[in-house]
């Protein structure tokens, strides 16, 4: 998918479909790929300071939408923080880790996100992922990479009720369709 | 349905966010090797029915690649390890001895 833009702009326009759960494109969103090599003091003050948050564990997120940081695998983070602010965050942990071994690379118009916001949206991912959504196995807090039928993507659990997704921005129309489609009224399952 | 537990971010992964690497532990034979080592580093491959070692790529996940010991009869999994080694660990010898009793993989056993 090609697109000339004059100014950024969300993949779907913010595209919302309301039936077993609430699906929403999220308003633009910054987000910063990090790498490096967590067990150094260096990368992780770095990192941890600008995200104003520790350092989270494997498969956590910390922080809230506005700053957090995602382990996305054990040497790649993601933070998230407001859209305009990436760039020059991006620029400024860049300068920071300079000298290590370190990556930084602003993918925020890489990437769509989109806002789950139900009760049933455990059922409603559980039919598109090859994950185990029970509870227990994916509290609140915790970050999932998998895929959605054949596109890569990430859970982030914020809360029972609340899962932000978000898959590489070529795909965001497929991924916004497959969850309307997952999430159609007459389609419940009710099995968490 | 094969599900292995990726040892970099420790889900259980199910076969289909996975991608096969083909076998583990193959010695890369490089320009100035043998005839017979290259040949047999391009084309010579286990074919076992039971025990096999594995390479696995968490693609729809960490993107990590790791190791999987398993029986290609069963599918039942013995374990899985790190990438960064070049035979199994003992761990995992231990774990198939026990299920396996006298098996064998090339020239381990």
């Amino acid at each position: 998918m090609s697109e000339l833009l004059t100014s950024p702009a969300q993949a779907l326009g913010g595209a919302r479909f309301d039936g077993l759960v609430c699906v929403e494109e999220a308003p633009l969103q910054g987000m910063i790929t990090l790498r490096g090599d967590f067990a150094s003091p260096g990368f992780a003050n770095v990192v941890s300071s600008a995200a104003a948050t520790d350092m989270p564990g494997q498969r956590e997120v910390r922080g809230t939408q506005d700053k957090a940081l995602m382990w996305m695998s054990p040497d790649e983070l993601a933070l998230l923080c407001p859209y305009a602010e990436a760039a020059p965050m991006a620029a400024k942990l860049a300068d920071m880790l300079a000298g290590s071994h370190a990556l930084v690379a602003n993918v925020s118009d890489a990437r769509a996100h989109f806002l789950l916001k139900g009760p049933g949206l455990r059922d409603v991912i559980a039919k598109l992922a090859p994950v185990d959504m029970a509870p227990g196995a994916m509290p609140p807090g915790t970050l999932r990479r998998t895929r959605f039928a054949q596109v890569a993507a990430g859970i982030w659990m914020q809360d029972d009720a609340t899962a932000q997704i978000f898959c590489f921005r070529s795909v965001a129309q497929y991924m916004f369709d497959l969850l309307s489609t997952a999430a159609a009224p007459e389609s419940a399952v009710g099995h968490f | 349905m094969l599900i292995l537990d990726c040892p970099y971010c420790g889900v259980s992964a199910e076969e289909t966010e996975l991608s096969a690497g083909g076998e583990a532990h193959v010695t890369r034979e490089g320009p100035g090797s043998a005839d017979d080592a290259f040949e047999s580093y391009l084309f010579m491959r286990e074919n076992p029915q039971g025990v096999h070692f594995e390479r696995w790529r968490h693609s729809h996940g960490c993107g990590k690649w790791f190791h999987a010991a398993r029986c290609t009869r069963t599918l039942e999994v013995f374990g899985t390890y790190s990438a960064q080694t070049t035979e199994p660990p003992q761990g995992i010898r231990d774990a198939i001895s026990q299920k396996r009793p006298g098996w064998s993989w090339r020239d381990l056993a």
